[in-house]
């Protein structure tokens, strides 16, 4: 038989879809001769520096330059060029573990291929050639921009001091006036307004509101007021922190269960950020918040963050592996989110120009390597007296409910047979019950430690959990074969009556946390970032161009004081940036994923690390940071296009004017629900299921997906609290470019695309809002068909219409009920109530129809 | 509330577009010389109707960096290099087909059937469930040549078998994943990861489309759902614009396409009149280039709302071409749906088509699922090909058959005690497709397994390799065909693939 080499080599590779790695090197070092850089170097730079480079020289031996490399260690020369044989850097790579210590020690041995190279690169004359571009990039990489501390800068004077609100105009104003360029004039009262109400709500201003302003019965700073005090306030911003968070409330993988709970974090940030604790406090709470000396409840739960991670719960999926993943994937969110550095890259090998080298992102990876997933208790406000005065009376039935099924022997017998599996592969039990193990470990966290618990040392809600899952998932099913004599039973029975007692029965709310893993495992670096291939030991560190940590347990909550503090260069731009960005649509860095020596750099430097600064000594007080800016005269800026500037400044990073932004997916279904006073504006609470169109739960896995649509009001709360079951998106949001929650979002697609047409003109969440709308203007626009339109547009763009626009929607206002008065069967639209015939109320719902398809509908202008 | 669309019953994840916003990288093309040619190449708009062109004055006038200065993304552009095919049906077999059953024939198994793999073959092979000394299950299929090139194929392919002069075989997949969801991450993105672009939109991403008023990359259902969901026709961290959207088989094909109840296609007319004349007058208050471009996508949805039914017409096929397809009858209908509208999409310039079918994950009751599988799938299949080729088509459509993974030579038997419930576990080291037409050179088959059908011994194909070959035979160098994402240049094939030369003609 024909088994090749290659074979074992296909099996070596990574499964992190690193192969050409592995195996170009090869390949290379058949036929030519070899490069440095991309032979050599990289295994010294991932097998051998963490204990041979530049901050340790185990034996005296350092690996990372030449001069130190030929003269070798305290064992002598240990690479002779020309010799391979006869150098000793390749014994201790290739001997027998009986001939001595194999390097790296106590890691995985090299690849023979890997030693082959070493070999006929020693055998070359090992040419290491001095590229002094190589290592001096660490000095440029130390000094980048955002890595120095910023400091306050001096506000700049600016010719014209009247348009200047507050410092951010003189920053962009002696910018302008440098270019020679005029600010935009101020945006009309009622765009403002409008503008005002979008950017911190996500709900259009009513018509009270807009006229009280435009009587000046409100000024704009008490506006300003009110809207970063409305509860509105904290949706709008907790919507821009979810993208970030890869919020998800499913595990994204294969079956895509759901996470019934995960609403809870999400209710958390809300109001966070209504009570503006401060984004030091929001940061350390997420980050650590469990590790807080007598943490309460709340921050438990804000560390949710971290479990917005996807999880892959696939039959025979290696549950390491899916941990690492889970590991990795947090690690990459909090450097991406808080320190804007795209870590993720790092965790297979070095980059040449990324700051963040491998052994950085696995020292940060050790901070969540050492926290494991825990979910607590988490009732809400009246959960608690209801829940322990009936838990009681719902143990009793409970427990006879589960007495009737002889659950206590069915679970003891299955509890046994799996565990025998698990634990002695030699025994003859048939296959079936290894697979009911597995099946335990995917499907319940943690259940296989209770099962490995003896059952009087297991807390009740182990037991509980066990034996819920075990009438849920277990008994009856295809794979559990009853044992003889109690094949009379009827589960399928017992599971509908287990699930009529538990509905009967207050339970608390749960949340997903995270919590210190009291065995951590060691970290190790990991050889391409595969689980299989563990290096040399890291320790939690912070990367090396950044300031060190402080003293102290190096534990999460100390990374996440580093990160807020004062001498994170850091955080605080990147936050700031993403602020800006929600007002303006570009960050001042464009990037705002990427602070690193690749992203852009800002458009206003000195802007930034002013705001930076601000931000930090303000307490980083983020209400005062949103009010800063949109009380400058920058924000309050029209936002007309300026064909006389197009060519200097085509993308508006000047900012001689406001930003003309098409809304988030979310806030186009709120402001079209708000405009036909059908939305239901509850703040926070579970998800709901709203209108899906037929079909659409089709594309997942076998079905799986389930989308029960909500009752009645529920259908109609706003985008934020839509489901986000990872593998089916809700299509309205996606297709207005929502992110897709697998990952970290910094920023969205602004797209314009025909399906967002038809979802406007035909989805019947639109088609509802319109025959609303109509109704409203029917009982309040007054009863001219001119008034009426006036209402509308007030209603839907918060002005008046132009005589023009008033002219064009009253011809299409008759045409429309002409056509529908012609045509048979004309549209029943109830929305209308009484107040119009059919004719009427469909003609009223198509002039509804147009606005909320309009471009200036969907932008904040 | 007025009454829901009967209609509205498209799935979820579409999204397409025919411009980009708030963009500014670099097209896929951009290092390329022809760049600017295909960037000028307005006749495409001028020529089109009902103001399609205004997306390119929208792109002339752009001066709003945060709502638009680039140009139609979906406009056709120049590939790398002269290319052999325009356009792919990518027939996605999720789960994991049998090759063993199938493609791969080993009569030399029957020598080692019902012995455990020895512990020096087993080595550490990663297996999802089984352990690595499970027993050899021999393949109870019957194989055949077939066609000048005698190809063997078992007999649960005759009418593909028909095709083996046109087709390539190739027996050495391999892959890195031994699971579904991972597996079709790879098979489709070309990493394990979520979030990266799939290969439609990767192609639509560097070729843009040729159709006026359909998406450029369509995703077609059969079967039960493939594991990874949307995942595999995700435009990952490109643009929107480039996102698979799924096309029903039956009914309302794009969701939302139906008029709502009581508009006729008149008063459809009339609303689109209206809010055109508004937009207008709010560009030229705003001078926003982006109502252009809004007006423009109105005008392209009320085109695709008459292009989609007739797209699935199918009153002008012959009895003749539905009959071969299987369009009418069980248990074909589905799958023939879908590769008979294949063929109508790529008649209309749809850039890129995959037809998703679920599942052959057959770990138990293989026998009973593979025979169900091939019989809903093969007839189509085979179908496709001979009409692609009858109409001339072929030659520049490619037409790829696979799965994420193949199954091991080793039986699966979770209940030992009956034989009709064997199974094959999830196999990555060797498994097989077929593929033809688009400048593959048919009749042959590439690689070869050892005895077993376990591992490859000649010519290893990898996932990305085959995506490799497949960018190069639309004219795509999939080194040169990138997207900056989080500051790193990111491509379809990753870190890996190279263009497998045997298999082009």
């Amino acid at each position: 038989m024909a088994f090749s080499r290659f074979a074992s080599e296909v099996r070596a590779v990574c499964p992190i879809a690193l192969a050409l790695g592995l195996c170009a090197p090869l390949a290379s070092a058949q036929s030519a001769a070899l490069d440095f850089r991309q032979d050599i170097e990289p295994v010294f730079r991932e097998r051998c520096q963490g204990c041979h480079g530049e901050a340790t020289q185990s034996g005296g031996l350092r690996l990372d330059n030449p001069r130190d490399a030929m003269k070798g260690g305290q064992s002598g020369i240990a690479i002779k060029p020309g010799d391979s044989a006869g150098s000793l850097l390749i014994r201790v790579l290739s001997r027998p573990a009986q001939d001595g210590p194999v390097m790296p020690l106590g890691a995985e041995p090299l690849d023979p291929g890997q030693i082959d190279l070493l070999a006929r690169w020693i055998d070359q004359g090992a040419p290491w050639p001095d590229d002094p571009s190589d290592r001096a990039q660490t000095p440029s990489v130390t000094k980048h921009w955002a890595f120095e501390q910023p400091i306050r800068p001096r506000v700049p004077r600016v010719r014209e001091e009247a348009w200047v609100r507050n410092p951010i105009d003189s920053f962009v104003k002696a910018r302008l006036e440098s270019e020679g360029i005029s600010p935009s004039p101020e945006a009309e009262r009622s765009v403002l307004v409008r503008r005002l109400s979008l950017d911190l709500t996500g709900l259009p201003p009513n018509p009270d509101e807009t006229l009280r302003i435009e009587a000046g019965a409100e000024t704009y700073d008490r506006a300003v007021e009110r809207l970063l005090a409305s509860p509105h306030h904290g949706e709008m911003q907790a919507l821009h922190w979810l993208d970030q968070a890869r919020f998800g409330e499913s595990d994204g993988y294969q079956a895509d269960y759901i996470r019934p709970f995960a609403w809870r974090w999400r209710h958390w940030v809300i109001d966070a950020l209504n009570r503006n604790i401060g984004f030091d406090r929001f940061t350390i709470e997420q980050i650590a918040g469990d590790l807080l000396p007598g943490a309460t409840v709340e921050q438990h739960v804000a560390t949710g963050f971290h479990r917005n991670s996807l999880h892959n719960r696939e039959g025979g999926f290696p549950i390491e592996m899916d941990r690492v993943e889970r590991t990795v994937e947090r690690t990459s969110a909090v450097a991406t989110v808080w320190l804007g550095l795209t870590a993720g890259c790092a965790r297979c090998h070095d980059h040449k120009f990324d700051p963040i080298t491998q052994k950085d992102f696995y020292g940060l990876y050790a901070f969540f390597n050492a926290a494991t997933e825990s979910d607590i208790d988490a009732p809400l406000p009246g959960e608690l007296g209801p829940y322990l005065e009936r838990r009681p009376e719902f143990e009793q039935r409970r427990g006879e409910l589960f007495e009737q099924y002889k659950i206590g022997e069915l679970q003891a017998y299955w509890e046994h047979r799996i565990l025998e599996a698990a634990t002695d592969p030699s025994s003859d039990l048939e296959p079936i019950w290894k697979i009911l193990w597995d099946l335990l470990l995917f499907e319940l966290d943690g259940g296989t430690e209770t099962v490995r618990t003896p059952v009087n040392l297991r807390t009740p809600k182990q037991s509980d959990r066990l034996s819920s899952y075990f009438v849920r998932n277990v008994v009856g099913g295809y794979d559990f074969q009853t044992p003889d004599g109690y094949g009379d039973l009827d589960f399928s029975e017992l599971k509908s009556k287990y699930k009529q007692l538990e509905s009967a029965y207050p339970a608390l709310t749960q949340a997903y946390a995270m919590a210190a893993n009291p065995s951590p495992p060691q970290t190790r670096l990991l050889v391409r970032g595969d689980y299989r291939r563990p290096g040399m030991p890291v320790s939690p560190s912070a990367p090396s161009v950044l300031p060190p940590l402080s003293k102290g347990r190096p534990n999460r909550l100390l990374l996440a004081r580093w990160l807020v503090s004062g001498e994170n260069p850091l955080t605080a731009r990147v936050t700031v940036n993403r602020v800006w960005q929600q007002y303006f649509g570009t960050g001042l860095v464009s990037t705002p994923e990427d602070f690193g020596t690749r992203g852009e750099r800002p458009s206003h430097p000195d802007l930034l690390d002013w705001l930076a600064v601000e931000f930090m000594e303000s307490g980083w007080n983020l209400k005062a940071l949103h009010r800063l800016i949109v009380t400058s005269s920058t924000y309050r800026q029209s936002s007309d296009l300026r064909p006389e500037i197009a060519e200097i400044d085509p993308s508006n990073r000047l900012l001689a004017r406001q930003s003309r932004l098409r809304l988030p997916a979310e806030t186009i279904r709120d402001t079209a629900l708000a405009a036909a006073g059908s939305l239901n504006r509850r703040i926070g609470g579970a998800s709901v299921r709203p209108y899906l169109p037929e079909g659409a739960t089709e594309i997942g896995f076998g079905n799986f997906v389930q989308w029960p649509q909500s009752v009645g009001a529920d259908n109609f709360r706003r985008g934020l609290y839509i489901f986000r079951q990872r593998t089916l998106p809700y299509p309205q949001l996606a297709t207005f470019d929502a992110p897709d929650t697998v990952q970290v979002a910094c920023k969205r697609d602004r797209s314009t695309t025909p399906l967002q047409a038809l979802t406007l003109l035909n989805d019947p969440v639109f088609g509802d809002a319109a025959a609303a709308l109509a109704g409203r203007l029917a009982t309040g626009g007054g009863a001219t068909a001119e008034d009426r339109i006036r209402y509308a547009f007030r209603l839907c763009l918060s002005r008046s219409p132009s005589p023009a626009e008033l002219d064009r929607l009253l011809a299409y206002y008759a045409s429309q009920r002409r056509i529908f008065a012609e045509e048979t069967g004309a549209a029943s639209q109830s929305g209308a109530g009484a107040a119009m015939d059919d004719v009427e109320s469909s003609a009223w719902a198509a002039v509804a129809s147009v606005l909320l398809n309009l471009t200036e509908f969907l932008t904040r202008t | 509330m007025s009454e829901r669309p009967a209609a509205s019953r498209v799935r979820t994840g579409d999204r397409t577009s025919r411009r980009l916003g708030g963009f500014a990288q670099p097209l896929p093309l951009g290092a390329d010389p022809s760049r600017e040619s295909c960037l000028s190449r307005r006749s495409f708009l001028s020529d089109s109707a009902c103001g399609l062109g205004a997306i390119a004055l929208a792109g002339l006038l752009a001066d709003d960096g945060l709502l638009g200065a680039e140009p139609d993304p979906l406009l056709p552009r120049d590939p790398h290099y002269a290319g052999t095919a325009r356009n792919v049906i990518f027939l996605f077999q999720a789960g994991g087909p049998s090759q063993l059953d199938l493609l791969d024939h080993k009569p030399s198994m029957q020598r080692w059937d019902g012995q455990s793999l020895p512990e020096s073959l087993a080595g550490d092979l990663e297996l999802a469930f089984i352990r690595p000394d499970a027993k050899i299950w021999a393949s109870p299929r019957r194989f055949d040549r077939h066609g000048e090139s005698g190809t063997a194929f078992s007999d649960l392919l005759p009418h593909t078998a028909r095709r083996a002069d046109d087709i390539c075989v190739v027996r050495s997949m391999t892959t890195d994943q031994i699971n579904h969801h991972t597996g079709q991450l790879k098979l489709a993105c070309g990493t394990p990861f979520v979030g990266h672009p799939s290969m439609g939109s990767w192609v639509t991403y560097g070729l843009g489309s040729e159709s006026r008023d359909l998406p450029g990359f369509v995703v077609l259902n059969s079967g039960s759902g493939a594991d990874a969901g949307s995942g595999i026709w995700s435009s990952g961290f490109l643009p929107s614009s480039y996102q698979g959207v799924p096309f029903r088989g039956t009914g309302d094909p794009v969701l939302h396409l139906s008029n709502p109840p009581g508009y006729s296609r008149a008063s459809q007319r009339a609303r689109l009149d209206a809010l055109r004349d508004l937009n207008e007058m709010h560009r030229a208050r705003s001078r926003d280039p982006e109502v252009d471009a809004r007006i423009a996508s109105y005008e392209l949805a009320f085109r695709m709302q008459m292009a989609a039914p007739e797209l699935l017409d199918f009153s002008g096929e012959s009895r003749a071409t539905l009959d071969a397809y299987g369009v009418e009858e069980e248990p074909t209908a589905q799958f023939g749906r879908s590769c008979l509208l294949a063929r109508r999409m790529v008649e209309r310039g749809v850039r890129f088509v995959q037809i998703v079918h679920a599942s052959w994950d057959h770990h138990a009751e293989l026998k009973k699922g593979i025979e169900k599988e091939s019989r809903a799938t093969d007839k189509p299949a085979a179908a496709l090909v001979a009409d692609l080729k009858n109409r001339g088509l072929l030659d520049s459509t490619l037409v790829v058959w696979g799965g994420e993974f193949g199954r091991t030579p080793m039986v699966e038997d979770r209940t030992p005690s009956r034989e009709a419930s064997r199974g094959r576990d999830h196999h990555g080291l060797a498994f097989s497709m077929w593929l033809a037409g688009g400048g593959i050179r048919p009749g042959q088959v590439v690689g070869e397994t050892d005895d077993l059908g376990l591992r490859v011994t000649e010519d290893p194909i990898g996932v990305n390799d085959l995506q490799a070959t497949i960018l190069h035979c639309l004219g795509l160098d999939h080194t040169r065909l990138t997207f900056r994402h989080q500051g790193r240049d990111f491509r379809l094939t990753d870190v890996s693939g190279n263009v497998n030369r045997k298999m082009l003609a």
